[in-house]
Protein backbone atom coordinates (compact mmCIF):
# COMPACT_ATOMS: atom_id res chain seq x y z
CA UNK A 1 0.00 0.00 0.00
CA UNK A 2 1.76 3.27 -1.14
CA UNK A 3 1.08 6.54 1.51
CA UNK A 4 -1.55 8.87 1.41
CA UNK A 5 1.49 11.33 1.26
CA UNK A 6 4.86 10.28 0.38
CA UNK A 7 7.81 13.16 -0.07
CA UNK A 8 10.95 12.43 -1.88
CA UNK A 9 13.80 14.74 -1.76
CA UNK A 10 12.53 17.87 -1.38
CA UNK A 11 14.31 20.63 -1.50
CA UNK A 12 12.77 24.38 -1.40
CA UNK A 13 14.83 28.12 -1.44
CA UNK A 14 14.24 31.36 -0.49
CA UNK A 15 16.78 33.11 -3.38
CA UNK A 16 19.77 31.38 -2.93
CA UNK A 17 19.33 30.04 0.38
CA UNK A 18 18.29 26.88 0.55
CA UNK A 19 15.99 26.66 3.19
CA UNK A 20 15.04 22.25 3.07
CA UNK A 21 17.90 20.35 1.69
CA UNK A 22 16.35 17.13 0.32
CA UNK A 23 13.80 15.49 2.89
CA UNK A 24 11.82 12.57 2.34
CA UNK A 25 8.79 11.15 4.54
CA UNK A 26 5.80 9.62 4.40
CA UNK A 27 2.27 9.68 6.14
CA UNK A 28 0.01 6.42 6.06
CA UNK A 29 -3.82 7.44 6.28
CA UNK A 30 -4.76 7.12 9.61
CA UNK A 31 -1.45 8.29 11.00
CA UNK A 32 0.05 10.80 13.43
CA UNK A 33 3.26 11.87 12.41
CA UNK A 34 5.28 14.44 13.75
CA UNK A 35 7.94 16.31 12.47
CA UNK A 36 10.14 17.59 15.24
CA UNK A 37 13.14 19.88 14.81
CA UNK A 38 14.93 23.79 16.43
CA UNK A 39 13.85 26.96 14.82
CA UNK A 40 15.09 27.20 11.59
CA UNK A 41 15.38 23.56 11.13
CA UNK A 42 12.75 24.14 7.67
CA UNK A 43 9.37 22.10 9.42
CA UNK A 44 7.30 25.41 8.60
CA UNK A 45 9.02 25.82 4.78
CA UNK A 46 7.94 21.50 4.58
CA UNK A 47 4.52 22.37 5.04
CA UNK A 48 3.97 25.78 3.34
CA UNK A 49 5.34 23.70 0.31
CA UNK A 50 3.27 20.92 0.64
CA UNK A 51 0.16 23.53 0.66
CA UNK A 52 1.22 25.36 -2.23
CA UNK A 53 2.14 28.62 -0.96
CA UNK A 54 5.89 28.11 -1.96
CA UNK A 55 7.44 26.33 -4.89
CA UNK A 56 9.68 23.50 -4.35
CA UNK A 57 13.01 23.72 -5.95
CA UNK A 58 12.86 19.84 -6.49
CA UNK A 59 11.98 16.79 -5.72
CA UNK A 60 8.53 15.30 -5.55
CA UNK A 61 5.57 15.32 -3.15
CA UNK A 62 2.55 13.09 -3.93
CA UNK A 63 -0.75 13.25 -2.23
CA UNK A 64 -3.12 10.42 -2.46
CA UNK A 65 -1.43 9.18 -5.47
CA UNK A 66 -1.34 12.40 -7.46
CA UNK A 67 1.84 14.96 -8.17
CA UNK A 68 1.34 18.28 -6.57
CA UNK A 69 4.87 20.21 -7.88
CA UNK A 70 3.36 23.09 -8.94
CA UNK A 71 -0.46 23.05 -8.02
CA UNK A 72 -1.24 26.82 -6.62
CA UNK A 73 -2.30 26.65 -2.80
CA UNK A 74 -5.54 27.11 -3.57
CA UNK A 75 -6.25 23.99 -5.73
CA UNK A 76 -4.55 22.01 -3.21
CA UNK A 77 -7.43 22.26 -0.35
CA UNK A 78 -9.42 20.63 -2.99
CA UNK A 79 -7.77 17.67 -3.13
CA UNK A 80 -7.91 16.85 0.93
CA UNK A 81 -5.05 18.46 2.29
CA UNK A 82 -6.00 21.44 4.51
CA UNK A 83 -3.14 23.44 6.50
CA UNK A 84 -3.59 25.31 9.73
CA UNK A 85 -0.82 27.81 9.99
CA UNK A 86 1.65 28.56 12.24
CA UNK A 87 0.84 31.54 14.60
CA UNK A 88 -3.00 30.65 13.59
CA UNK A 89 -3.85 33.19 11.00
CA UNK A 90 -7.50 33.30 11.59
CA UNK A 91 -9.08 36.24 10.01
CA UNK A 92 -9.39 38.96 12.82
CA UNK A 93 -11.72 40.91 11.55
CA UNK A 94 -14.05 37.98 10.75
CA UNK A 95 -16.55 36.66 13.59
CA UNK A 96 -16.03 32.72 14.35
CA UNK A 97 -18.80 31.65 12.67
CA UNK A 98 -17.76 33.18 8.60
CA UNK A 99 -13.85 31.81 9.78
CA UNK A 100 -15.38 28.38 9.99
CA UNK A 101 -17.14 29.30 6.78
CA UNK A 102 -14.51 30.06 4.83
CA UNK A 103 -12.68 26.75 5.83
CA UNK A 104 -15.31 25.37 3.55
CA UNK A 105 -14.96 27.97 1.31
CA UNK A 106 -14.84 25.23 -1.73
CA UNK A 107 -17.78 23.21 -0.16
CA UNK A 108 -21.76 23.67 -1.84
CA UNK A 109 -23.63 20.90 0.55
CA UNK A 110 -24.94 23.80 3.06
CA UNK A 111 -26.49 21.25 4.61
CA UNK A 112 -23.54 19.26 5.14
CA UNK A 113 -21.66 22.71 6.15
CA UNK A 114 -24.04 23.73 9.14
CA UNK A 115 -22.96 20.10 10.37
CA UNK A 116 -19.50 20.33 10.38
CA UNK A 117 -19.72 23.93 11.79
CA UNK A 118 -21.59 22.58 14.36
CA UNK A 119 -19.46 19.73 15.19
CA UNK A 120 -16.53 22.36 15.29
CA UNK A 121 -19.04 24.01 17.92
CA UNK A 122 -18.93 20.88 19.80
CA UNK A 123 -15.28 19.89 19.66
CA UNK A 124 -15.06 23.46 21.44
CA UNK A 125 -18.10 25.08 22.94
CA UNK A 126 -16.06 27.81 23.79
CA UNK A 127 -16.29 28.68 19.70
CA UNK A 128 -20.14 28.34 19.60
CA UNK A 129 -20.56 30.68 22.71
CA UNK A 130 -18.90 33.07 21.19
CA UNK A 131 -19.92 32.31 17.35
CA UNK A 132 -21.13 36.20 16.76
CA UNK A 133 -17.77 37.57 18.09
CA UNK A 134 -14.39 39.43 15.86
CA UNK A 135 -12.18 36.21 15.80
CA UNK A 136 -9.38 39.07 16.87
CA UNK A 137 -10.88 39.59 19.97
CA UNK A 138 -10.17 35.53 21.09
CA UNK A 139 -6.98 34.27 23.25
CA UNK A 140 -4.59 32.98 21.86
CA UNK A 141 -5.85 29.57 22.86
CA UNK A 142 -8.95 30.53 21.45
CA UNK A 143 -7.64 31.42 17.81
CA UNK A 144 -5.94 27.99 17.98
CA UNK A 145 -8.98 26.34 18.11
CA UNK A 146 -10.52 28.12 16.01
CA UNK A 147 -7.65 27.55 13.44
CA UNK A 148 -7.80 23.87 13.57
CA UNK A 149 -11.96 23.75 13.66
CA UNK A 150 -11.65 26.17 10.48
CA UNK A 151 -9.08 23.58 8.89
CA UNK A 152 -11.81 20.26 9.57
CA UNK A 153 -14.27 22.37 7.79
CA UNK A 154 -12.53 21.54 4.33
CA UNK A 155 -13.02 17.88 5.40
CA UNK A 156 -9.41 16.63 4.56
CA UNK A 157 -7.96 13.51 4.01
CA UNK A 158 -4.92 15.22 5.63
CA UNK A 159 -4.69 17.71 8.49
CA UNK A 160 -1.47 19.68 8.66
CA UNK A 161 -0.90 21.66 12.31
CA UNK A 162 2.28 24.19 12.56
CA UNK A 163 3.03 24.38 15.79
CA UNK A 164 -0.62 24.44 17.45
CA UNK A 165 0.45 24.97 21.03
CA UNK A 166 3.38 27.58 20.59
CA UNK A 167 2.75 30.48 23.06
CA UNK A 168 -0.49 29.00 24.53
CA UNK A 169 -0.70 28.39 28.83
CA UNK A 170 -0.05 25.06 29.94
CA UNK A 171 -3.35 24.15 30.68
CA UNK A 172 -4.53 25.20 27.15
CA UNK A 173 -1.67 23.76 25.54
CA UNK A 174 -3.41 20.06 27.37
CA UNK A 175 -6.34 21.04 25.55
CA UNK A 176 -5.16 21.31 21.85
CA UNK A 177 -3.13 18.28 22.63
CA UNK A 178 -5.92 16.22 23.78
CA UNK A 179 -8.03 17.57 21.25
CA UNK A 180 -5.36 16.47 17.98
CA UNK A 181 -5.82 12.76 20.27
CA UNK A 182 -8.98 13.13 20.06
CA UNK A 183 -9.13 13.69 16.12
CA UNK A 184 -6.05 10.81 15.92
CA UNK A 185 -8.90 8.08 17.39
CA UNK A 186 -11.67 9.72 15.04
CA UNK A 187 -9.31 8.52 12.36
CA UNK A 188 -7.76 11.96 11.17
CA UNK A 189 -4.93 11.50 9.46
CA UNK A 190 -2.25 14.61 10.98
CA UNK A 191 1.03 15.81 9.94
CA UNK A 192 2.36 17.68 13.31
CA UNK A 193 4.95 20.19 13.85
CA UNK A 194 5.81 20.93 17.10
CA UNK A 195 8.10 22.81 19.43
CA UNK A 196 6.62 20.64 22.50
CA UNK A 197 8.65 17.74 21.30
CA UNK A 198 7.54 15.40 24.22
CA UNK A 199 3.81 16.08 23.80
CA UNK A 200 4.42 15.37 19.99
CA UNK A 201 6.13 12.19 20.00
CA UNK A 202 3.85 11.02 22.89
CA UNK A 203 0.82 11.12 20.56
CA UNK A 204 2.76 10.39 17.51
CA UNK A 205 3.07 7.29 15.44
CA UNK A 206 6.11 8.18 14.17
CA UNK A 207 8.21 11.24 14.35
CA UNK A 208 10.98 12.29 11.99
CA UNK A 209 13.99 14.81 13.50
CA UNK A 210 15.27 18.09 11.25
CA UNK A 211 18.21 19.45 11.53
CA UNK A 212 19.25 22.58 9.31
CA UNK A 213 17.30 21.64 6.46
CA UNK A 214 17.54 17.68 6.62
CA UNK A 215 15.60 14.77 8.13
CA UNK A 216 18.69 13.82 10.65
CA UNK A 217 16.67 11.14 12.56
CA UNK A 218 13.30 9.07 12.37
CA UNK A 219 11.33 6.40 13.92
CA UNK A 220 8.56 5.35 15.96
CA UNK A 221 7.02 8.07 18.70
CA UNK A 222 8.03 6.38 21.25
CA UNK A 223 11.56 4.80 19.83
CA UNK A 224 12.56 8.70 19.28
CA UNK A 225 11.27 9.51 23.17
CA UNK A 226 13.57 6.85 24.50
CA UNK A 227 16.51 7.91 21.93
CA UNK A 228 19.40 9.71 23.77
CA UNK A 229 20.31 12.25 21.24
CA UNK A 230 16.35 13.36 21.08
CA UNK A 231 16.61 13.25 25.01
CA UNK A 232 19.52 15.35 25.13
CA UNK A 233 18.73 17.81 22.07
CA UNK A 234 14.62 18.32 22.15
CA UNK A 235 13.55 17.63 25.21
CA UNK A 236 15.89 18.79 27.11
CA UNK A 237 17.18 16.06 29.52
CA UNK A 238 21.10 15.59 30.20
CA UNK B 1 -26.86 83.06 5.63
CA UNK B 2 -29.78 81.07 4.16
CA UNK B 3 -27.07 79.66 1.30
CA UNK B 4 -26.34 77.18 3.59
CA UNK B 5 -28.91 74.23 2.47
CA UNK B 6 -27.32 75.35 -1.03
CA UNK B 7 -23.97 75.03 0.28
CA UNK B 8 -24.60 72.02 1.91
CA UNK B 9 -26.04 70.22 -1.57
CA UNK B 10 -23.22 71.12 -3.45
CA UNK B 11 -20.98 70.02 -0.63
CA UNK B 12 -23.12 66.50 -0.94
CA UNK B 13 -22.85 66.02 -4.58
CA UNK B 14 -19.54 67.10 -4.92
CA UNK B 15 -18.37 64.53 -2.53
CA UNK B 16 -20.39 61.74 -3.10
CA UNK B 17 -18.71 62.14 -6.40
CA UNK B 18 -15.04 61.93 -4.76
CA UNK B 19 -16.15 58.73 -2.26
CA UNK B 20 -17.36 56.79 -5.75
CA UNK B 21 -13.78 57.52 -7.54
CA UNK B 22 -12.40 56.96 -3.02
CA UNK B 23 -13.72 53.52 -3.64
CA UNK B 24 -11.59 52.54 -5.94
CA UNK B 25 -8.49 53.83 -4.62
CA UNK B 26 -9.34 51.90 -1.09
CA UNK B 27 -10.32 48.77 -2.15
CA UNK B 28 -6.83 47.95 -4.31
CA UNK B 29 -5.03 49.12 -1.62
CA UNK B 30 -6.83 47.12 0.80
CA UNK B 31 -6.22 43.84 -0.76
CA UNK B 32 -2.60 44.64 -2.96
CA UNK B 33 -1.71 47.38 -0.79
CA UNK B 34 -0.79 49.70 -3.70
CA UNK B 35 -1.99 52.94 -4.39
CA UNK B 36 -3.17 52.92 -7.48
CA UNK B 37 -2.06 56.62 -9.05
CA UNK B 38 -3.92 55.64 -12.00
CA UNK B 39 -7.44 55.35 -10.85
CA UNK B 40 -8.19 59.12 -12.03
CA UNK B 41 -7.69 57.91 -15.25
CA UNK B 42 -9.97 55.23 -15.12
CA UNK B 43 -12.41 57.61 -14.30
CA UNK B 44 -11.19 59.23 -17.16
CA UNK B 45 -11.21 56.39 -19.33
CA UNK B 46 -15.13 55.78 -17.93
CA UNK B 47 -16.10 59.53 -19.13
CA UNK B 48 -14.61 58.57 -22.71
CA UNK B 49 -16.63 55.35 -22.96
CA UNK B 50 -19.77 56.85 -22.19
CA UNK B 51 -19.18 59.68 -24.74
CA UNK B 52 -18.20 57.15 -27.07
CA UNK B 53 -21.45 55.35 -26.23
CA UNK B 54 -23.57 58.39 -26.52
CA UNK B 55 -22.31 59.49 -29.96
CA UNK B 56 -23.01 55.59 -31.15
CA UNK B 57 -26.94 55.97 -30.00
CA UNK B 58 -28.93 57.31 -32.90
CA UNK B 59 -29.70 60.78 -32.30
CA UNK B 60 -32.74 62.27 -30.30
CA UNK B 61 -32.28 59.37 -28.56
CA UNK B 62 -33.84 60.53 -24.77
CA UNK B 63 -31.40 60.84 -22.00
CA UNK B 64 -33.40 58.48 -19.49
CA UNK B 65 -32.77 55.88 -22.26
CA UNK B 66 -29.06 57.08 -23.12
CA UNK B 67 -27.51 57.70 -19.71
CA UNK B 68 -28.18 54.01 -18.40
CA UNK B 69 -26.63 52.75 -21.84
CA UNK B 70 -23.84 55.76 -21.16
CA UNK B 71 -22.84 54.08 -17.21
CA UNK B 72 -22.24 50.65 -19.02
CA UNK B 73 -20.43 51.55 -21.92
CA UNK B 74 -18.40 53.76 -19.65
CA UNK B 75 -17.94 50.95 -17.45
CA UNK B 76 -16.48 48.28 -19.91
CA UNK B 77 -14.11 50.95 -21.31
CA UNK B 78 -13.06 51.18 -17.26
CA UNK B 79 -13.31 47.94 -16.06
CA UNK B 80 -11.16 46.26 -19.45
CA UNK B 81 -8.60 49.05 -18.99
CA UNK B 82 -8.23 48.77 -15.41
CA UNK B 83 -8.01 44.76 -14.95
CA UNK B 84 -5.67 45.30 -18.84
CA UNK B 85 -3.45 47.46 -15.98
CA UNK B 86 -3.81 44.35 -13.25
CA UNK B 87 -2.61 41.85 -14.98
CA UNK B 88 0.25 43.32 -17.34
CA UNK B 89 1.32 46.35 -15.36
CA UNK B 90 0.67 45.27 -11.36
CA UNK B 91 1.09 41.21 -11.25
CA UNK B 92 4.19 40.83 -12.99
CA UNK B 93 5.69 43.29 -9.77
CA UNK B 94 3.22 41.50 -6.94
CA UNK B 95 6.91 40.78 -5.40
CA UNK B 96 8.35 43.63 -5.55
CA UNK B 97 9.28 45.99 -3.71
CA UNK B 98 6.49 48.34 -2.77
CA UNK B 99 7.94 51.07 -4.75
CA UNK B 100 7.97 49.50 -8.30
CA UNK B 101 3.96 49.34 -8.61
CA UNK B 102 3.94 52.40 -7.42
CA UNK B 103 6.25 54.51 -9.94
CA UNK B 104 4.48 52.40 -12.70
CA UNK B 105 1.29 53.31 -11.49
CA UNK B 106 2.65 56.72 -12.02
CA UNK B 107 3.82 56.04 -15.37
CA UNK B 108 0.49 54.23 -16.30
CA UNK B 109 -1.09 57.52 -15.51
CA UNK B 110 0.79 59.76 -17.68
CA UNK B 111 0.12 57.33 -20.72
CA UNK B 112 -3.28 56.82 -20.30
CA UNK B 113 -3.68 60.44 -20.49
CA UNK B 114 -1.49 60.90 -23.61
CA UNK B 115 -2.89 57.96 -24.93
CA UNK B 116 -6.37 59.39 -25.26
CA UNK B 117 -5.31 62.71 -25.92
CA UNK B 118 -3.26 61.10 -28.82
CA UNK B 119 -6.04 59.23 -30.08
CA UNK B 120 -9.27 59.78 -29.06
CA UNK B 121 -10.79 61.79 -31.74
CA UNK B 122 -10.52 65.89 -30.72
CA UNK B 123 -9.68 65.15 -27.34
CA UNK B 124 -6.67 67.52 -27.63
CA UNK B 125 -9.63 69.94 -26.40
CA UNK B 126 -12.40 69.26 -23.79
CA UNK B 127 -14.72 67.02 -25.62
CA UNK B 128 -18.55 68.08 -24.92
CA UNK B 129 -20.94 65.71 -22.96
CA UNK B 130 -24.95 65.40 -23.11
CA UNK B 131 -26.09 67.71 -20.51
CA UNK B 132 -29.61 67.34 -18.14
CA UNK B 133 -31.70 69.83 -20.32
CA UNK B 134 -34.52 71.36 -17.85
CA UNK B 135 -35.19 73.10 -14.87
CA UNK B 136 -33.18 72.56 -11.54
CA UNK B 137 -35.96 71.31 -8.72
CA UNK B 138 -36.55 74.70 -6.47
CA UNK B 139 -37.05 73.17 -3.06
CA UNK B 140 -37.30 77.01 -1.55
CA UNK B 141 -36.53 80.44 -2.81
CA UNK B 142 -32.58 79.78 -1.92
CA UNK B 143 -32.00 76.21 -2.43
CA UNK B 144 -32.15 74.51 -5.73
CA UNK B 145 -31.28 71.31 -6.58
CA UNK B 146 -29.71 70.64 -10.48
CA UNK B 147 -31.02 67.39 -12.22
CA UNK B 148 -27.47 66.55 -12.05
CA UNK B 149 -26.38 66.93 -8.68
CA UNK B 150 -29.58 64.91 -7.92
CA UNK B 151 -28.43 62.15 -10.29
CA UNK B 152 -24.97 61.34 -8.17
CA UNK B 153 -26.98 61.94 -4.77
CA UNK B 154 -29.30 59.33 -5.82
CA UNK B 155 -26.45 56.82 -7.33
CA UNK B 156 -23.94 57.21 -5.07
CA UNK B 157 -25.65 55.80 -1.97
CA UNK B 158 -27.45 53.00 -4.11
CA UNK B 159 -24.08 51.80 -5.17
CA UNK B 160 -22.64 51.76 -2.10
CA UNK B 161 -25.84 50.24 -0.22
CA UNK B 162 -25.21 47.36 -3.11
CA UNK B 163 -21.27 47.33 -2.61
CA UNK B 164 -21.97 46.69 1.07
CA UNK B 165 -24.27 43.95 0.45
CA UNK B 166 -22.00 42.41 -1.62
CA UNK B 167 -18.95 42.33 0.23
CA UNK B 168 -20.56 41.53 3.92
CA UNK B 169 -23.08 38.91 2.53
CA UNK B 170 -22.01 37.13 -0.78
CA UNK B 171 -19.06 34.40 -1.16
CA UNK B 172 -16.85 36.97 -3.33
CA UNK B 173 -17.76 39.20 -1.05
CA UNK B 174 -16.65 37.60 1.83
CA UNK B 175 -13.37 36.05 -0.02
CA UNK B 176 -12.23 39.44 -0.71
CA UNK B 177 -12.24 40.21 2.79
CA UNK B 178 -10.54 37.46 3.60
CA UNK B 179 -7.81 37.90 1.00
CA UNK B 180 -7.74 42.03 2.47
CA UNK B 181 -6.72 40.54 6.00
CA UNK B 182 -4.32 37.96 5.47
CA UNK B 183 -3.40 36.83 1.71
CA UNK B 184 -2.01 33.79 2.38
CA UNK B 185 -4.04 31.95 4.39
CA UNK B 186 -7.04 33.18 2.37
CA UNK B 187 -5.35 31.19 -0.46
CA UNK B 188 -5.78 27.64 1.90
CA UNK B 189 -8.97 28.24 2.57
CA UNK B 190 -9.50 27.63 -1.43
CA UNK B 191 -9.65 31.07 -2.58
CA UNK B 192 -8.22 31.96 -5.95
CA UNK B 193 -6.89 35.69 -4.59
CA UNK B 194 -5.62 36.02 -8.00
CA UNK B 195 -9.18 36.55 -9.41
CA UNK B 196 -10.22 38.52 -6.06
CA UNK B 197 -7.71 40.96 -6.57
CA UNK B 198 -9.07 41.65 -10.49
CA UNK B 199 -12.68 41.79 -8.58
CA UNK B 200 -11.19 44.56 -6.67
CA UNK B 201 -9.67 46.95 -9.66
CA UNK B 202 -12.90 45.74 -11.71
CA UNK B 203 -15.21 47.34 -8.91
CA UNK B 204 -13.32 50.17 -8.39
CA UNK B 205 -13.52 50.39 -11.96
CA UNK B 206 -17.18 50.66 -12.51
CA UNK B 207 -17.33 53.16 -9.89
CA UNK B 208 -15.10 55.42 -11.32
CA UNK B 209 -17.49 55.22 -14.19
CA UNK B 210 -20.38 55.88 -12.49
CA UNK B 211 -18.84 59.00 -10.59
CA UNK B 212 -17.18 59.95 -14.24
CA UNK B 213 -20.77 59.89 -16.01
CA UNK B 214 -21.82 62.11 -13.24
CA UNK B 215 -18.85 64.21 -14.07
CA UNK B 216 -19.91 64.90 -17.42
CA UNK B 217 -23.91 65.77 -16.95
CA UNK B 218 -22.74 68.01 -14.41
CA UNK B 219 -19.81 70.28 -16.81
CA UNK B 220 -21.62 69.16 -19.52
CA UNK B 221 -17.82 68.00 -20.91
CA UNK B 222 -15.11 65.81 -20.11
CA UNK B 223 -10.70 65.89 -21.08
CA UNK B 224 -8.11 63.83 -20.90
CA UNK B 225 -7.00 66.00 -17.80
CA UNK B 226 -9.90 65.07 -15.74
CA UNK B 227 -9.00 61.98 -13.97
CA UNK B 228 -5.87 64.02 -12.56
CA UNK B 229 -6.85 66.57 -9.44
CA UNK B 230 -10.31 64.95 -9.59
CA UNK B 231 -8.22 61.53 -8.62
CA UNK B 232 -5.73 63.48 -6.23
CA UNK B 233 -8.98 64.49 -4.68
CA UNK B 234 -10.55 61.10 -3.92
CA UNK B 235 -7.20 59.60 -3.02
CA UNK B 236 -7.37 62.73 -0.51
CA UNK B 237 -11.20 61.19 0.39
CA UNK B 238 -10.05 57.75 1.05
CA UNK B 239 -7.06 58.62 3.56
CA UNK B 240 -9.03 60.93 5.25
CA UNK B 241 -11.41 58.36 5.76
CA UNK B 242 -9.04 55.56 6.34
CA UNK B 243 -7.83 53.97 3.35
CA UNK B 244 -8.89 50.36 3.29
CA UNK B 245 -12.29 50.68 4.52
CA UNK B 246 -15.12 51.26 1.96
CA UNK B 247 -17.35 53.30 3.87
CA UNK B 248 -14.43 54.96 5.35
CA UNK B 249 -14.10 56.24 1.29
CA UNK B 250 -18.13 57.10 1.17
CA UNK B 251 -17.32 59.61 4.54
CA UNK B 252 -13.78 61.00 3.47
CA UNK B 253 -15.24 61.70 0.24
CA UNK B 254 -18.38 63.77 1.47
CA UNK B 255 -16.69 65.54 4.49
CA UNK B 256 -13.77 66.54 1.71
CA UNK B 257 -16.78 68.04 -0.50
CA UNK B 258 -18.44 69.67 2.37
CA UNK B 259 -15.26 70.91 3.65
CA UNK B 260 -14.19 72.49 0.06
CA UNK B 261 -18.24 74.17 -0.47
CA UNK B 262 -18.18 75.60 3.16
CA UNK B 263 -14.64 77.43 2.49
CA UNK B 264 -15.71 78.70 -0.79
CA UNK B 265 -19.02 80.13 0.73
CA UNK B 266 -17.68 81.28 4.70
CA UNK B 267 -14.16 81.33 5.21
CA UNK B 268 -13.91 84.79 3.46
CA UNK B 269 -16.68 86.36 5.74
CA UNK B 270 -14.45 85.41 8.88
CA UNK B 271 -12.54 88.76 9.74
CA UNK B 272 -9.27 89.34 8.81
CA UNK B 273 -9.50 86.17 6.20
CA UNK B 274 -11.04 88.04 3.23
CA UNK B 275 -8.17 86.52 0.79
CA UNK B 276 -8.08 83.31 1.65
CA UNK B 277 -11.83 82.33 0.91
CA UNK B 278 -13.36 81.77 -2.15
CA UNK B 279 -12.89 79.21 -4.79
CA UNK B 280 -9.10 79.58 -5.38
CA UNK B 281 -8.62 78.37 -2.14
CA UNK B 282 -10.81 75.85 -1.67
CA UNK B 283 -7.76 73.29 -2.50
CA UNK B 284 -6.40 74.40 0.60
CA UNK B 285 -8.60 74.10 3.10
CA UNK B 286 -9.66 71.13 1.80
CA UNK B 287 -5.88 69.77 2.65
CA UNK B 288 -5.85 71.58 5.75
CA UNK B 289 -8.40 69.69 6.80
CA UNK B 290 -6.97 66.39 5.80
CA UNK B 291 -3.35 67.55 8.06
CA UNK B 292 -6.12 68.39 10.82
CA UNK B 293 -7.54 64.89 10.93
CA UNK B 294 -4.71 62.53 10.13
CA UNK B 295 -2.42 64.91 12.98
CA UNK B 296 -5.62 63.72 15.71
CA UNK B 297 -6.17 60.32 13.73
CA UNK B 298 -3.46 58.77 11.94
CA UNK B 299 -5.75 56.14 10.89
CA UNK B 300 -8.01 57.99 9.19
CA UNK B 301 -11.91 58.63 10.23
CA UNK B 302 -12.94 55.10 10.02
CA UNK B 303 -9.85 53.57 9.38
CA UNK B 304 -8.18 50.65 11.91
CA UNK B 305 -5.11 51.59 13.61
CA UNK B 306 -1.86 49.88 11.92
CA UNK B 307 -0.91 46.96 14.49
CA UNK B 308 -4.47 45.40 13.53
CA UNK B 309 -3.27 45.12 10.16
CA UNK B 310 0.26 44.07 10.31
Amino acid sequence: MTALLEVEDLRVAYGKIEAVKGISFSVEAGQVVALIGTNGAGKTTTLRTLSGLLKPTGGTVTFDGQVLNGIPAHKVVSLGLAHSPEGRHIFPRLSIEENLQLGAFLRSDKAGIEKDIQKAYDLFPILGERRKQAAGTLSGGEQQMLAMGRALMSQPKLLMLDEPSMGLSPIMMQKIMETIAALKSEGMTILLIEQNAQAALSLADYGYVMEVGTVKLSGTGQDLLVDDEVRKTYLGED
Amino acid sequence: MNELPQQLVNGLSMGALYGLVAIGYTMVYGIVQLINFAHGEIFMIGGFGALTTYLALPGGTPLWVAIPLMIIGGAIASVAVATAAERFAYRPLRNAPKLAPLITAIGLSIALQQLVWGFYPNAKDKRSFPEFTGEAFKITESLQIQRADLFILVLAPLCMMALGVFVSKSRSGRAMQATAQDPDTAKLMGINTDRIIVMAFAIGAAFAAVAAVAYGLERGQIGFEMGFVLGLKAFTAAVLGGIGNIYGAMVGGVVLGLAESLSIAYIEDIPGMQQLGGGAWSNVWAFVLLILVLLVRPQGLLGERVADRA
